[in-house]
């Protein structure tokens, strides 16, 4: 035996460079990964093999790139109706060389805004998604990792948050916070927070028990470095699931919201909900311009959902072999 | 059961009181002070003073809660700043709007979602899966709002050439305003029937189908998949196996021994659906002019309503509770297992 305060050391010679070569040379042929698949190398192996996986991505990629490069691929200005004059009560004018799709109902040009408002629900969609996920963190990993009366407490919170229908609970706050951008961000994370601290707490009750977190104990790790740095990441696979299909979530959210009128004050802004306001007016006499703004989101919507489900079911370890 | 059902009861309790703390504080919180914010901008300063006095407004913090926990427990909820009406009697009269949308929305996605994830698990990787599995994905990702148009440019305002034919919906309201119906309950089918008034019955069923379909495919969506994920679950089960090899005719297999364990998950997700689509279709009643609360809602969140949000989140979040505790209460009663535990 040897003494207890050796054992670090020993630990390190273990996991030194050689054991890789070691093991693999004690393996029997045919088996040359000696360091075994990792959780996420796996899931990325499965997921470059599954069709959904890849058409989700490549809608996804395609997004991310137009709402990157939105100045670049739209011909004008958004949010700019220049050919006010050319709209009139009876009808918009159609597909042209100088406007791809045609105009919209306030006279900016129809393509410029679809682009610009792939960038506008990237940019909410990613915000809103970061800060409900940061607050449902917070929250699940009080919940989770430290229990008795600080996770009734939180868990009680949360049962609040939940009993208010999210889009409701969106609204309450845009009221609060007036009609901005920002708001909008803030009502749709809010809406979130208990999703993630409800998922984040269940799956690191889940840990909680798990040998390495006794080990971790027994090795006399403070509570606080167990938590963060052992039970936390090995939580978070759900977690980053989830965040990916709420994405697609808040992007639909992100249109309902700002159709409500909540949001950007300005009525003829670049954002795929607020053109469906002023284009159902006209639902009989230009179609068009109802189902391009809602064939872009449920386009956008249906790449993050196939990306996350096909996450989920790369990570689940039943599909594993 | 009994303890069961007091002890969810009791818990609901602190939940509401946080519930009404929060929207206390969110009162509080408005732009401007929250006599204006209930009365709305056109006030004039003896309406102000008037709410002031009513709820203390001017004095301090927890006399004020007190006070105002007070009013709410007395069923006054204020009125609108917009209308004038109370909000406690406008939810009255349009619940049964609502309630009778979600009735319709869940008859349409029960209907179709179950049956269609029960085959599409029969069948798992054929042609009827991948189009379930493909039409619940359609369920989610396309806004509702986007759905409620596209149904009404078919079936109201007509596509071009043939399909035209199709447009012979109405799209708006509950019952064609021609009909000189009598409302005794404001279930307007229900007062159809009661009536005898069968005409206004059938119209009001009538209005209750496209507002039915787009409120009910996220559900169906859900519906649909869960179905199908559980019974593919219990296909595996060696009670099946054992039942197929007793020569159990497929009748009872599929009845017996496959749905009614497969639907046991299946009803918590209708349940839950339930409290969600009762809670106020704000996008879908506001599209096909349903007047029931979630209409209302949207007409008040234009206008910053807040005495009607007010009273509304908090109707709204009780009937969610309720509905969950009914939910859970039906689970301990169809599952025995549950009722050990």
């Amino acid at each position: 035996m040897t003494e207890p305060n050796q054992s670090p050391e020993s630990l390190s010679a273990v996991t030194s460079p050689e054991r890789p070569q070691k093991l693999a040379a004690l393996m029997p042929k045919g088996v040359s990964d000696a360091r075994g698949t990792s959780l996420w190398r796996g899931a990325f192996k499965r997921l470059s093999r599954n069709p959904a996986a890849i058409m989700g991505a490549v809608i996804v990629l395609a997004f991310v790139l137009i709402a990157i490069f939105a100045p670049l691929i739209a011909p004008y200005e958004p949010g700019n109706p220049l050919w006010n004059s050319e709209v009139t009560p009876s009808s918009v004018p159609g597909p042209s060389p100088e406007h791809l799709l045609g105009l919209d109902p306030f006279g900016s040009d129809l393509f410029t805004q679809l682009v610009f408002g792939a960038r506008q629900s990237l940019i909410i969609g990613i915000v809103s998604t970061s800060l409900g996920l940061l607050g449902g963190a917070i929250l699940g990993t009080l919940a989770g990792g430290f229990g008795g009366w600080v996770d009734v407490l939180v868990m009680r919170i949360v049962d609040i948050m939940l009993s208010i229908p999210s889009l409701l609970l969106a609204v309450s706050v845009a009221a609060v916070l007036g009609r901005r951008p920002e708001a909008l961000m803030i009502a749709i994370a809010v809406a979130q927070i208990p999703i993630f601290a409800r998922l984040l707490r269940g799956s690191m009750m889940g840990q909680r028990n798990q040998d390495y977190v006794l080990a971790s104990v027994s090795l006399g790790l403070r509570k606080r470095t167990i938590i963060m740095s052992h039970v936390l990441p090995n939580s978070l696979g759900p977690v980053i699931v989830q965040a990916t299909l709420t994405l697609a979530t808040a992007i639909i959210e992100v249109a309902a919201l700002s159709y409500l009128g909540l949001g950007s004050p300005d009525p003829v802004v670049a954002e795929w909900g607020r053109m469906l306001v002023k284009a159902q007016e006209r639902l009989s006499s230009e179609p068009m311009l109802t189902v391009l703004p809602g064939a872009c989101i449920a386009v956008t919507a249906l790449g993050f959902t196939l990306l996350g489900e096909a996450l989920r079911e790369a990570l689940d370890p039943k599909s594993r072999r | 059961m009994l303890r069961f059902v007091i002890r969810r009861v009791l818990l609901m309790v602190p939940v509401l009181f946080g519930l009404s703390l929060l929207l206390f504080g969110w009162l509080r919180a408005l732009p401007g002070d929250p006599a204006r914010a209930l009365l709305g901008e056109k006030a004039t300063p003896e309406s102000i003073a008037r709410v002031n006095a009513q709820y203390g407004f001017d004095q301090p913090l927890v006399t004020q809660y007190v006070k105002y926990m007070s009013q709410l427990l007395q069923g006054n909820f204020g009125s609108s700043s917009r209308t004038g009406e109370p909000v406690l009697g406008t939810f009255i009269n349009r619940f049964p709007a609502t309630i009778e949308l979600t009735v319709a929305a869940l008859v349409f996605a029960i209907a179709i979602g179950i049956p269609l994830g029960y085959l599409a698990a029969r069948r798992a990787g054929g042609l009827l899966d991948v189009l379930a599995v493909g039409s619940s994905l359609a369920g989610v990702v396309i806004p509702v709002f986007v759905l409620a148009y596209i149904l009404k440019l078919i079936f109201a305002v007509g596509l071009p050439g043939p399909l035209g034919e199709l447009a012979f919906l109405p799209t708006s309201g509950r019952q064609d305003v021609r009909i000189d119906a009598t409302h005794i309950t404001n279930f307007f089918v229900l007062d159809g029937l009661l009536t005898r008034e069968w005409d206004a019955a059938l119209d009001a069923l009538v209005h209750l189908v496209l507002p039915g379909i787009a409120l009910g495919s996220i559900p169906l969506a859900i519906i649909a998949r869960m179905t199908r994920a559980s019974v593919l679950d219990v296909l595996n089960e060696d009670y099946v196996r054992t039942a197929v090899a007793k020569g159990l005719h497929q009748r009872v297999i599929t009845f017996r021994h496959i749905l009614k364990n497969a639907l046991l998950p299946v009803i918590t997700t209708i349940g839950l659906q339930t409290g969600a689509l009762l809670s106020g279709a704000v996008l879908t009643e506001t599209v096909f002019a349903f007047n029931g609360i979630g209409a209302y809602l949207f007409d008040s969140i234009s206008n910053l309503d807040f005495a009607v949000l007010q009273g509304f989140i908090l109707f709204i979040a009780l009937i969610y509770a309720l509905v969950n505790l009914i939910v859970d209460v039906a689970y301990g009663v169809i599952d025995p297992r549950m009722r050990v535990s």
